[in-house]
């Protein structure tokens, strides 16, 4: 067992792991924070998404180990007080999801993406969620949703 | 699906690093970005017993000039390489290369010397790092030593690098302002290339041509004669003979590698 020290949105948390354990399943096994899926398992469908220091990671190929001494946040942690963060309330106002799968995921590419790039185009909407897939939408309104989300954080 | 089982141990050191391999040999795996070596350990096609993580070495990451060299420390991630101005200015190829790899998340983690100990022959930093004519610093028990491009890759996932030896940093010339030119081939989002072509300075090099990154030296022969970028491109295939998937079979490889040349000439950006 290895001692990790992992900060999940904004608070402390420490425990002993196997160094095997995944980060997403140490958040969803471990400290009940079911948002991130696991979708395909192998580092493509994105639906595992979370920050990590806040860069988009795929969690599902990220050791809990590799997490200690970093910051994790996952959707649970984006929204204050019940607020929906902005990013959300854009998806749930363009219709940016169907069956909500592959959502969390791509909500927090989409934080990621607008932490890095405040004012995309649509094209760097597009290329931002290349890594994740959605069954869905068609993608059209979650690109819609980011584009708005951006104006809307700005604003 | 879950790894087998390892231990684990951040490395504190570069030379910690080293006497941890030293120690455990052939049983211990180095772990960077983890986003080769941990999708490999899923499917327990990898079950090293010992992982030495140098991902979160600082003294192995950042980016600097050394006179004619741009020189890149080994866990330095994808998407710092492509988001650097120093790289983008001096190396623009680099940085393109950098940013072609798969998608953000996977940026995000994937480390330069990752990529190319891993020496997938359709990855993006190997099939540059030949057309740029850089090489590769590797510390040993011994002490150091460099290896070219060319020399560096032997295989099918194989490179000169031995067991025992870490890949520090990355050497390519400056090369500010000389013209470019870069072709992916793909049919998913986040994929490998199918084809691909890094075309500079009269260099030419081919992803997934073959079971390492290869020069297109026939071609390179013509354009160095005055042949045009289309002519040159007819011989870019001469000599290889790349493997058969589902995405593609041989004759198929062997005409994207034309295409893919000839817009890889005809394209380039300064
Ligand atoms: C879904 C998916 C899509 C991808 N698409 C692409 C793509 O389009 N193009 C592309 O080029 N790549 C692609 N990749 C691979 C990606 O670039 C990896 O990040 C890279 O190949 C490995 O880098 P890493 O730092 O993650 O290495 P790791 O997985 O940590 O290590 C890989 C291997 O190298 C060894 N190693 C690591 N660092 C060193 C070092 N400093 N010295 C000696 N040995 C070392 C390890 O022991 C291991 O054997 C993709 C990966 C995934 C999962
Ligand atoms: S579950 Fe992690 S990328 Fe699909
Ligand atoms: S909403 Fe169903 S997968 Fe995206």
């Amino acid at each position: 067992m290895t001692h990790i020290e992992v900060t999940v949105n904004g608070e402390k948390r420490s425990a002993e792991v196997e160094p095997r354990l995944l980060l997403v399943h140490y958040l969803r096994d471990h400290l009940g924070l079911r948002a991130a899926n696991v979708g395909c398992d192998t580092t493509s469908c994105g639906a595992c998404t979370v920050l990590l220091d806040g860069k988009s990671v795929k969690s599902c190929t990220v050791l809990a180990v590799q997490a200690s001494g970093h910051e994790v946040t996952t959707t649970e942690g984006l929204s204050a007080d019940g607020e929906l963060h902005p990013v959300q309330a854009a998806f749930r106002q363009h219709h940016g999801l169907q069956c909500g799968f592959c959502t969390p995921g791509m909500v927090m590419a989409a934080v990621g993406l607008l932490a890095e790039i405040p004012h995309p185009t649509e094209a760097q909407v597009r290329e931002g969620l290349e890594g994740n897939l959605c069954r869905c939408t068609g993608y059209h309104n979650i690109v819609q949703a980011v584009l708005a989300a951006a104006s809307e954080v700005t604003a | 699906m879950i790894p087998a089982q390892f231990d684990y141990v951040a490395a504190e050191s570069a030379s910690h690093a080293l006497g941890l391999l030293a120690e455990h040999g052939d049983e211990a795996k180095l772990l960077a970005g983890g986003h080769s070596l941990l999708p490999m350990m899923k499917l327990r096609l990898a079950q090293p017993k010992v992982l030495i993580d140098i991902g979160g070495l600082a003294e192995l990451a950042g980016i600097s000039v050394d006179g004619d060299d741009l020189v890149v420390g080994a866990t330095t991630r994808h998407a710092d390489l492509a988001a650097s101005d120093l790289v983008r200015h001096e190396v623009p190829l680099l940085a393109h290369a950098a940013s072609q790899v798969g998608d953000p998340q996977i940026r995000h983690r994937g480390t330069i010397g990752g990529s190319l100990s891993h020496a997938d022959p359709a990855a993006d930093l190997p099939m540059a790092l030949v057309a740029l004519g850089g090489s590769v610093e590797l510390q040993g028990p011994d002490g150091s030593r460099s290896i070219g491009a060319d020399d560096f890759f032997t295989g099918f996932f194989e490179t000169a690098m031995r067991p025992d030896e870490l890949l520090t940093a990355v050497r390519v010339p400056r090369q500010p302002g000389v013209p470019w030119g870069y072709q992916k081939f793909v049919r998913r989002a986040n994929d490998w290339a199918i084809v691909g072509v890094a075309a500079v300075d009269g260099r030419i090099a081919l992803a997934n041509m073959g079971p390492t990154p290869l020069r297109a030296t026939a071609a390179e022969k013509a354009l160095a004669g005055g042949a045009s970028p289309a002519q040159a491109a007819q011989h870019a295939a001469d000599g290889t003979s790349p493997g058969e998937d589902i995405h593609a079979d041989r004759e198929y490889r062997r005409h994207l590698a034309k295409v893919l040349t000839r817009r890889a000439l005809e394209h380039q950006a300064g």
